[in-house]
């Protein structure tokens, strides 16, 4: 598998502040990677790093093979970035926002296609000033993909979405890895790191505390399972790292169907929560 | 001095402020500058003729200023053929020029850059020098429009006389457009000055001090020489200068300083102002403002 980004002892300073301490990371090529994090644990300065608009402290970066501190006109073609938050092009409508982008770059997508894909056709003729967030977040994905981008940065790209807006995102999202778009998506959400991501890494305090496949992280497929069942009308409870010869116990036992039986994993939540401990103040 | 070879160095490595140096990154092909540069251009006249707000301002300001000064000061200028309203008229072209390139746009750049607009753009192929052609572009497009009413009007109310000769009309096209283009791109450098948001009276004072010894409003031949030399050592002095040669008598150059209207000594100033500005712009500009990382 070739890698589409290469990080190794990333760092980044503000005055005494280390926002970036040491971070190592690999993207495999057509892979979706999720970057978890509290705020202001440096997710947005490390993807800043990477998309060339910051520069870094120390460490090695290479970006599609290049490293983003010396990146040209060539190299920014091949990556598409949806920064955090966008405001300007306020007079322009919808459909010459994404043709002028567009036209920016060698080889664009076609602009009504990829207005389609976001689902802004009917807005095609509507002020960008006029949108509602989450059209104007839907056009900012736009104007990112639109130079048909080897590589997708995406900083917190769903916030404000309603959930039936997040899944059609999510869609969105899946159609670019079919693709071959690589994509690396910072997120609060959980849900939308657990229904997209390939790989997902945990960004604490200027450190990457963890990286693995959502179902796989900080050993959520190792941790113990809790089994659940009622008996004398009491809900019961027990953690074990067996929990199948367990249920086959408890079958033996009532002789049958166990009442009210369930077994749980840790969800990512509760693994997330875990890692980022006492440091998540603000977010979830 | 500044030579050829540092323009087209400056042109294809703009840099970052900040940004580590020793980057050898590959140049975009002037034909790729001039072709996104005229997706700008194309842009930025359209988001231009939306900005109704503005437009009507800047329309009403040099036409104001010339029905102003054209009743305060009347009849002809001594030891000439000139009326006071038809060299107004060419202080005002000026005007138009400076409001347009420095004032507008120095303010419309650092906004962007506050805005984070500038910062979007930088993520895409679009080379420095295509925005700054779109940039000039809007103002060329604004000052003609903003020239051409504020004539309408002087003509219609005033009595100004155009001229008729194409010869003139080619040297109000060449001297337009090189003072207009060194104009914009200082107006482009000038917009790093503005840190902040409200921050824009930095670059008012300037303006102000710079339209005073240029000629704009007083006429240049009677400033004292010590202003004079100074306001040669500026674009907009050069360029009133050769819109006097446009719409004044041919007699009127006795009363320059330089008894001539200087055609080549002009234009080689303006094309200087050009590549000192672009090179500045290169040099200087940055995508993001000082409030963001």
């Amino acid at each position: 598998m070739t890698t589409a980004l290469r990080v190794r002892g990333l760092r980044k300073e503000y005055g005494d502040a280390k926002a970036l301490d040491g971070v190592d990371l690999d993207v495999a090529t057509g892979e979706i990677f999720a970057l978890l994090g509290p705020n202001a644990a440096g997710k947005s300065t490390a993807v800043e790093i990477l998309e060339g608009l910051r520069d870094r402290d120390g460490g090695e970066v290479s970006v599609l093979g290049t490293d983003p501190a010396r990146a040209d006109h060539r190299w920014r073609a091949r990556v598409g970035v949806v920064l955090q938050e966008t405001r300007g092009f306020t007079t322009l409508r919808v459909g010459e926002a994404v043709r002028q982008f567009g036209a920016y770059y060698p080889a664009g997508r076609d602009p009504d296609e990829v207005i389609a894909a976001v689902g802004l056709t009917k807005q095609t003729r509507t002020l960008t000033s006029r949108l509602s967030g989450g059209q104007r977040r839907r056009l900012d994905v736009a104007l990112g993909i639109v130079g048909d981008p080897e590589l997708l940065f995406l900083d917190e790209p769903t916030t404000g979405f309603d959930p039936a807006a997040r899944r059609q995102f999510w869609e969105l999202i899946r159609s670019l890895r079919s693709s071959g778009t690589t994509v690396l998506l910072t997120t609060h959400y959980l849900e939308e790191a657990e229904a997209l991501a390939d790989q997902v890494g945990v960004l604490v305090a200027g450190r990457l505390v963890a990286v693995g496949a959502p179902d796989r992280l900080g050993g959520r497929d190792q941790a113990e399972a809790v089994v659940a069942w009622e008996e004398d009308g009491r809900r019961r409870e027990r953690r074990t790292a067996e929990p199948t010869r367990f249920i086959a116990e408890l079958g033996t036992l009532f002789r049958g169907e166990v009442p009210g039986l369930s077994v749980t994993r840790p969800s990512l939540e509760d693994i997330y929560l875990g890692l980022i401990g006492a440091q998540d103040e603000g977010g979830r | 001095m500044v030579t050829t070879d540092g323009v087209a160095e400056a042109l294809a490595a703009p840099q970052d402020t900040g940004q580590a140096e020793a980057a050898r990154t590959r140049r975009a092909p002037l034909s790729e500058v001039w072709r996104v540069g005229r997706v700008r251009m194309a842009a930025e006249v359209l988001q231009l003729s939306r900005n109704t707000g503005l437009l009507i301002f800047t329309f009403a300001v040099p036409v104001v200023m010339l029905l102003l000064f054209g009743s305060i000061f009347r009849g002809k200028i001594d030891g000439t053929s000139a009326t006071y309203q038809q060299v107004y008229a060419t202080g005002m072209i000026g005007m138009c020029v400076i409001n347009g390139a420095l004032q507008n746009l120095a303010y419309t750049v650092a906004a962007e850059r506050h805005s984070k607009a500038l910062k979007r753009l930088r993520t895409t192929p679009m080379p420095a020098a295509s925005y700054f052609i779109g940039k000039v572009a809007s103002v060329l497009a604004a000052t003609v429009a903003q020239i051409t009413v504020m004539l309408a009007v002087g003509v219609a109310v005033m009595g100004i006389r155009l001229p008729t000769s194409p010869g003139r009309w080619l040297t109000f096209t060449w001297v337009l457009v090189l003072g207009a283009t060194a104009c914009s791109l200082l107006g482009i450098g000038m917009s790093s000055l503005i840190r902040s948001e409200n921050g824009s009276a930095i670059v008012w004072l300037p303006i102000m001090v710079l339209q005073f010894i240029s000629g704009v409003f007083i006429l240049f031949s009677q400033l004292p020489k010590s202003v004079q030399v100074i306001g040669s050592l500026f674009p907009v002095k050069w360029l009133c200068q050769g819109m006097r040669s446009v719409f004044l008598p041919e007699s009127f150059k006795y009363a320059e300083p330089a008894r001539s209207w200087e055609h080549g000594r002009l234009a080689l100033v303006l094309v200087a102002w050009c590549v000192v500005g672009l090179v500045l712009c290169l040099k200087t500009f940055s995508w993001r403002g000082r409030d963001d990382g």
